[in-house]
């Protein structure tokens, strides 16, 4: 802004009465002060010492910035007071310095040493918010300051900072997009961010940097998809947006084959339609083809597709309409069409808010409702018109009205719209007598009611009501005009009255286009019309000349002289339009020796039979925009829009979204790389624990062909073939030969599971192949994204390091062991699994359509660490929210029979204790429950009932699985608080239409849960618990388990129990804590020559003590 | 996303400006000037408004319009829906969301709006969260500043951001630890000419007011749950448990917030509490019309209808009106044509009733529009769906908080047709 206006400006500000603060402001009052002199005041108050006084100067200069006014050159004296200690002052300077550091660039760098010296603040809120002013300062100099800044702080320990190194990234893109390639190494490290914080805004950076770079994505889809309800909901609409694409090039159209019947039956042909005919040919035959690929191949939804249905729908809820609309187009866009119907109800919610979110969201039901009319019909009502809307949201609501109008309700919708008709605001009843020949062209039914009711409007007295009945009337004319010569004479006599030119332009064209019904009446109008010619407006003289040639053409005698007269005054009209029609109709109409061949058919020129028009709704095919988006709403492209790509015809690679274990899982045996083998059977264990059952695994091995395969399956598979190899490499070799030879027995089993189906059918075996390849691909993808978690984990290492009092050697021992415990259990799982399929073969099919595993929830409870605990702690909200998804039974654990299948009238039902923390309630323990439907038809309603406690119990059941399908299973997880005690839970299982009496009872060792201690620690408590407290038993161990890892697998398979470190190799330590009470429950067990051992436990609850005893007894000597 | 932000008052001054990316001149905003010339009414200007290089995204609230300027594509209900977030922010700084308190307070809107945005994508939007940042002016504070010279803006930096709960500020303290909620319920109806009922729905909030120490985790539970039928959350609110259990269970916000807004199902039939008579006709020729209206109450379980208000825009035509009301008073505005009658309560024995003459334009032919009659109410004590809280716990922490639950039944958009 020139110096001048600002002064102008000013004046008018100082002497408006709205200011008057600012009128007494020397800054901006001084109108004869010269131009330098007018900030004095100013700076002398920045320059001094007092930061009141600098603080009242600022808040003057930043009145005038809100004002738009010019205080850019204060910026030396501003400049110098960045680094004050005063926060106000500060926060000020920062405002001021954002606003005009592009302006004086070099000035601006003067402060650019406190921001870096900020950045390595011990503070993360002073880093986080330095960066935030450096990166905001656009100066183009800094662009490597910048970017340097951003890399440190996208690693930096708080997420708080590297959320503001998310949001550097699009600025930093925008001064230079030279830097894109360097940004985008930023997007891929921040995406792979765990915390929710994070998400929403690399999401966002994503979306201005890179949209195109969808390849990035594939690794973090299912993490997205899981944190997605605890991110904040500005970061869940650029999520929830960016997840349509994506889902939109990797899964295939759920309705591909409802969309070739809708196809099929809509093939009506419009005449002008001609050209896009042929497109549409062609997309059928490319439908038609997709459509045998689907006969071939019945159509199985991808589990992660399945995952962003499913986590985004709870979303639907949220007061934020904008998350609101994006969960609605998501659906729209990707869900089956059956599924669609929920984001009615939520969109109809939306429409009580503001009168700016009513329009926007009016716009998509508009759209929603060409494409999926039933979804909106219960909710007709709500679309209803009240006399206070404003007139744009009256529009759109006609609009909706009009397309979900049907056979049935017809009749109301027409009742509703008299009574608009009568509404003051007359450009809505001009609206609605359009709608109302919208509905007359669509139902055929109701033409005729229509037609009569547009003709009463015709005597209304608001001509513009008349005028719009009049081009509604024609329109409806042209279908069938033998019947209605009448109205046509009737219209032919309001030429004399009506003024509005649009109406009398139609008129004209309906008695010239009809002249044949109305002989007399037609000669006389040209008569009236070439009277007033030179009178009229442009539409309506083109019309007359129109008129004039049918007439000229069908009834020479009688309009010869008049066609003449009316073709010499426009030959000499203003309009060259007009003049060169005219010119163009005399030379068509009028045989002359000169005219050519086309005179000949004249009379088939303008007389040919039209078309009727087809009354369409502006809205329609507008749903190739994505919905929500700007450009939906504009209809017109708007800048950086990213095309919703169509469906693919055969679904990319599922496998490129499986994700490695989580780092943190391996966090517990991350130092050593030869250790490699070792840390295998973590994977294994992990993905046992996230497939519900282990027969899903085997499954996918065996190839039994369907897409849906499930990403981790691949890549446990993957897993298990670099096991085999890494094992030759290990160094430790006893164990190692043990398990290298369980691990051969498990793979002939495994063999044999494949060989089997392979027989069953041919066709299976190319799927098989497919199947395969992806693993390759997971192989190479695991190994660099192993080296890269690597080094993240090297900074988790050390902290959960310096917190144990022993030495290094000694943990690194410990972790070796740590590492060594867990690979049985995983085997024998597997084993049992595998032997659990060959008697029931049938389970193969089922777990097809088994959610995909969201690794990164599932928590590997011994083996974390306290540091660890904590940083998860903000996860566990989203932990309890995607219950359903997430459980994860170990395979570990031991899985007891509820529910027989006999007994059970096909429906089976096997609960585990999943040791995962039961986050609705902390003093519950978790009972994953699996459902397996065996019958042949659907159970509804599956709900627990009537549950008989001993006093003190609580339980919390699990959410009501309202269909399962014949064939399918299910998992569930309820919470019982069991009280301390081995007490049975006694509930009724409900199914639409049987009860079953079952109980759950745990096992001792299931009544806790880990804690972890350090060795001292450990013996302070055990001193406080002796006596009583106290028992110990001496036992001899089984041969098959003298070794230490074996011991301490035994123990945790028994009790869901921690290690604890432990100097000496003759002593293994363990620790827990009841659920209910938190009594601690330590365990030892120390073994001595020739497999003699003692067992002590120690725990205030006697009666626990007493029985974990016997439990740990079986188990070790078993 | 948001680019800058224009605040321009009902006269079409632009009075705030504040840009997050680079400056875009001011002249961007004479593209809506035109479209609120083109639009005869100040709510019809579209909230879209598309220019040559960038695209204008408004919002209206107290007679000021919230101008954002976008440059490319953003979902615009992302952009409204903060929009509306601010005015809300605003009015629970200020009080109120006026001109004059934005302009009085022109230094802590702009460090509020800084604080909002980041490089025009949403940062903290929390209040809880912004308080903490940039604490809200009271008198008291004003007077301690001025003389003290200390400052609005938090000492601490705040917690909030990084916490598990962010829409909970720490190391909250109350002597009088109390929660209120209100269940107000908001009856939407359009009756016909012969008074029977359209359509009829129930909207209901709860709104609470949570002033308790500490990190109180708080359930509260329904006797009759399964009349909602559609619900949106305040974000603390735990899904999983409602889904399971359809019981409420959050740690909530420090002071005011939403809790819950939901739909009573539309099977229910709706309870209508008040009804109307009406005759109001014109005579073809004559330049008189008789206007005759009485209201009464219907279905209201016992309790009193108060604070009722009938508002209607009677047709171009009606010069004058002469009435005259057996309770209450009424304005006619012969420029808007708006009739507005202040009834208060509905005495079942006497039942209120505006009864007079308009006076029609000479020689105009009759109007063939109805006016609409809008109607406000309220019921205390009730909700009129039925709808009842049966207990509220707290958890987590040690002391008794004093509870209250009130019910209230308004009128939403409640219109009767003639």
């Amino acid at each position: 802004m020139s110096t001048s206006s600002a002064f102008n400006d000013e004046k008018g500000g100082s002497s408006s009465v709205g200011e008057p603060e600012y009128g007494h402001d020397p800054a901006s009052g001084g109108i004869f002060s010269s131009d330098y002199k007018r900030h004095d005041d100013l700076k002398e108050m920045l320059d001094s010492n007092k930061d009141s006084l600098k603080l009242e100067a600022m808040k003057r200069i930043v009145a005038m910035i809100a004002r738009g006014k010019n205080a850019s050159d204060l910026f030396p004296a501003v400049v110098k007071n960045v680094a004050c200690k005063n926060i106000e002052v500060k926060k000020l300077v920062y405002v001021y310095l954002v606003r005009y550091a592009e302006e004086q660039q070099d000035l601006a760098l003067l402060s650019i040493s406190t921001f870096q010296r900020g950045l390595k603040d011990p503070n993360q809120l002073i880093r986080a918010s330095a960066l935030r002013v450096l990166s905001s300062i656009r100066v183009t100099i800094i662009v490597p300051i910048m970017m340097l800044a951003i890399k440190e702080a996208a690693s930096d320990m708080s997420p708080y900072v590297r959320k503001t190194a998310a949001h550097a990234i699009p600025k930093l893109y925008s001064l230079d997009p030279e830097q894109k390639d360097q940004l985008i190494e930023v997007i891929e490290k921040l995406l792979a961010d765990k915390t929710t914080l994070v998400a929403g805004s690399v999401v966002m950076a994503f979306e201005e940097v890179c949209p195109e770079r969808i390849d990035l994505i594939h690794k973090n889809y299912r993490k997205l998809c899981n944190l997605l309800i605890d991110v904040e909901e500005w970061g869940q609409v650029v999520i929830i947006n960016m997840l349509t694409r994506y889902a939109r090039t990797q899964f295939l159209n759920p309705n591909i084959n409802e969309s070739l019947l809708e196809e099929g039956g809509g093939g009506e042909k419009t005449f002008y339609a001609s050209d896009e005919d042929e497109d549409e040919d062609e997309e059928k035959e490319k439908k038609a083809e997709a459509v045998t690929m689907a006969k071939r191949k019945p159509y199985v939804m991808d589990p992660d597709h399945r995952l962003l249905l499913r986590n985004t729908k709870p979303l639907l809820q949220s007061r934020n309409a904008a998350v609101v609309m994006a969960v609605a187009q998501l659906y729209f866009h990707l869900a089956p069409k059956a599924e669609i119907g929920v984001i009615a109800k939520a969109l109809v919610r939306l429409l009580r808010s503001h009168s700016e979110v009513q329009y926007v969201v009016l716009q998509n039901v508009a759209t929603m409702t060409i494409k999926r009319r039933g979804m909106f019909e219960p909710y007709l009502k709500s679309f209803y018109i009240r006399s206070t809307d404003p007139t744009q949201i009256k529009i759109l609501k006609l609009e909706v009205l009009t397309n979900l109008a049907n056979e049935t309700n017809i009749s109301t919708i027409l009742r509703e719209f008299q009574t608009y008709i009568k509404s003051m605001d007359k450009d809505f009843v001009a609206a609605t007598i359009q709608a109302i020949g919208r509905c007359a062209t669509n139902i055929g039914e109701v033409r005729d009611t229509c037609l009569n009711g547009l003709v009463q409007l015709l005597s209304n007295r608001d001509e513009l009501v008349v005028a719009e009945s009049v081009v509604v009337i024609k329109k409806l004319l042209q279908m069938q005009p033998e019947k209605h010569s009448d109205i046509i004479k009737h219209m032919a006599k309001l030429t004399d009255n009506i003024q509005v030119p649009m109406a009398r332009a139609s008129i004209l064209w309906l008695i010239g286009e009809y002249c044949e019904h109305v002989p007399k009446i037609a000669p006389d109008v040209l008569r009236k019309m070439a009277k007033s010619f030179t009178n009229e407006e442009d539409i309506v003289k083109l019309q007359i000349i129109n008129l004039a040639a049918k007439l000229y053409l069908t009834n020479s005698k009688q309009t010869k002289l008049l066609t003449q007269y009316v073709l010499n005054l426009a030959k000499y009209d203003q309009n060259y339009d007009i003049r060169d029609r005219a010119r163009f109709i005399r030379q068509l109409i009028v045989p002359t020796e000169k005219s050519g061949a086309l005179s000949k058919y004249a009379k088939k020129l303008f007389l040919a039979l039209k078309p009727a028009p087809v009354l369409e709704s502006p809205f329609k095919d507008r749903d190739h925009f994505q919905l929500g988006s700007l450009s939906h709403l504009l209809n017109a492209k708007a800048g950086g829009y990213q095309e919703l790509p169509d469906w693919p015809e055969a679904a990319p690679d599922p496998s490129v979204r499986n994700v490695e274990v989580p780092e943190w899982t391996k966090c517990s045996s991350r130092e050593k790389r030869k250790e490699k083998k070792v840390e295998k059977p973590f994977y294994s264990d992990s993905e046992g624990e996230s497939g519900p059952t282990e027969s899903a695994d085997s499954e996918s091995d065996s190839g039994s062909g369907s897409e849906s395969g499930s990403g981790s399956e691949d890549s446990r598979s993957g897993s298990e073939s670099d096991e085999s190899k890494e094992a030759s490499e290990s160094e430790e070799e006893e164990e190692e030969e043990e398990e290298d030879l369980k691990k051969k027995k498990k793979k002939k089993n495994e063999e044999k599971q494949l060989k089997k189906p392979v027989q069953e059918s041919e066709s299976e075996q190319s799927s098989e192949e497919e199947v395969r390849k992806p693993e390759r691909k997971s192989k190479q993808n695991k190994s660099e994204s192993e080296s890269e978690s690597d080094e993240d984990e090297e900074s988790e290492s050390e902290s959960s390091e310096s917190e144990s009092e022993d030495s290094e050697d000694s943990e690194a021992e410990l972790k070796k062991k740590k590492k060594v415990a867990p690979p049985k259990p995983a085997f024998k799982a597997a084993k049992k699994e595998n032997k659990k399929e060959k008697k029931e073969m049938s389970l193969l099919d089922l777990d097809d359509f088994e959610p995909a595993p969201s690794p990164q929830v599932t928590p590997v409870n011994t083996f974390l660490s306290n540091s660890l605990v904590t940083d998860l702690e903000g996860l566990s909200l989203s932990d309890a929210a995607l219950m359903p998804a997430t459980i994860a039974p170990s395979s570990a654990l031991k899985s007891y029979e509820l529910l027989h299948r006999i007994t059970g009238e096909g429906l089976s039902v096997e609960y585990c204790f999943s040791r995962q923390p039961f986050s609705p309630d902390a003093n519950m323990v978790a009972v994953q429950m699996h459902f397996t439907n065996n019958s042949t038809s659907d159970t509804k309603s599956l709900h627990m009932e009537d549950v008989k406690l001993q006093s003190g119990m609580r339980v919390k059941e699990f959410p009501e699985i309202e269909l399962l399908p014949a064939g399918e299973t299910a998992t569930a997880v309820m919470g019982i608080d069991f009280c301390d005690s081995t007490q049975a839970a006694n509930f009724q299982l409900c199914t639409h239409t049987r009860k079953f009496f079952v109980s759950i009872q745990p096992p001792v060792g299931e009544l806790m849960r880990p804690f972890f201690m350090t060795e001292n620690e450990f013996k302070k408590e055990q001193g406080q618990l002796m006596g009583m407290n106290e028992i110990t038993e001496k036992l001899t161990l089984d041969v098959k388990c003298r070794n230490e890892h074996t011991i301490v697998q035994k123990v945790t398979t028994a009790a869901n129990l921690s290690r604890v470190p432990c100097g000496s190799d003759k002593e293994c330590r363990f620790a827990g804590r009841t659920v209910t009470s938190s009594s601690l429950v330590l365990v030892t067990v120390a073994t001595k020559d020739e497999g003699a051992a003692q067992l002590t436990v120690n725990c205030e609850k006697m009666v626990i003590g007493t029985m974990l005893v016997k439990d740990i007894l079986l188990a070790l000597t078993q | 996303m948001i680019h800058s932000l224009f605040l321009i008052n009902a006269s079409g001054d632009i009075f705030l400006e504040k840009h997050w990316k680079s400056v875009v001149s001011r002249s961007v905003c004479d593209y809506f000037f035109e479209a609120q010339e083109r639009a005869s009414e100040p709510e019809n200007v579209p909230p879209v408004i598309p220019t040559p290089h960038h695209y204008l995204i408004s919002v209206l609230r107290h007679r000021i319009y919230f101008v954002a300027v976008i440059q490319s594509e953003v979902p615009p209900l992302f952009v409204i829906e903060f929009l509306h977030r601010v005015v809300d922010t605003f009015q629970d700084y200020f009080g109120v969301c006026t001109e004059a308190a934005i302009k009085d307070n022109v230094v802590v809107v702009y460090e509020l709006l800084e604080e909002m945005l980041d490089n025009g994508f949403p940062l903290a939007t929390e209040s809880n969260i912004l308080k903490e940042l940039i604490k809200p002016p009271t008198i008291l504070r004003t007077m301690v500043n001025t003389i003290t010279g200390s400052t609005n803006v938090g000492e601490q930096l705040p917690t909030g951001q990084l916490s598990v709960v962010p829409w909970r500020r720490t190391g909250v303290k109350y002597t009088n630890n109390e929660a209120y909620f209100d269940v107000v319920e908001e009856i939407d109806a359009i009756i016909d000419k012969s008074g029977s009922t359209i359509t009829a729905e129930i909207q209901g909030v709860i709104d609470a007011c949570v002033k308790l120490t500490g990190m109180p985790d708080l359930t509260l539970s329904f006797m009759n749950p399964r009349l909602l039928d559609d619900v949106s959350f305040h974000p603390c609110v735990r899904f999983k448990r409602w889904e399971a259990e359809r019981i409420l269970s959050f740690i909530p916000p420090d002071g005011n917030f939403r809790l819950l807004s939901y739909h009573v199902s539309s099977q229910n039939l709706v309870a209508i509490p008040v009804y109307v008579k009406h005759n109001i006709t014109f005579r073809e020729g004559s330049s008189q019309g008789r206007f005759d209206l009485t209201l009464g109450p219907k279905q209201t379980m016992g309790k009193v209808v108060e604070s009722v208000l009938v508002s209607s825009q009677l047709p171009r035509g009606v010069l004058n009106v002469n009435l005259n009301p057996s309770q209450g008073t009424y304005t006619f505005d012969p420029v808007t044509k708006l009739l507005s009658w202040d009834v208060g309560k509905i005495n079942p024995q006497k039942l209120p009733s505006l009864k007079g003459t308009m006076s029609l334009q000479a020689g105009a032919s009759k109007p063939d529009e109805n006016p609409t009659f809008n109607i406000q109410f309220k019921i205390q004590q009730m909700a009129i769906s039925g709808l009842k809280v049966n207990r509220l716990d707290m958890y987590g922490e040690k002391y008794k908080p004093f509870k209250g639950i009130k019910y209230m039944t308004k009128a939403g958009k409640f219109q009767v047709r003639t």
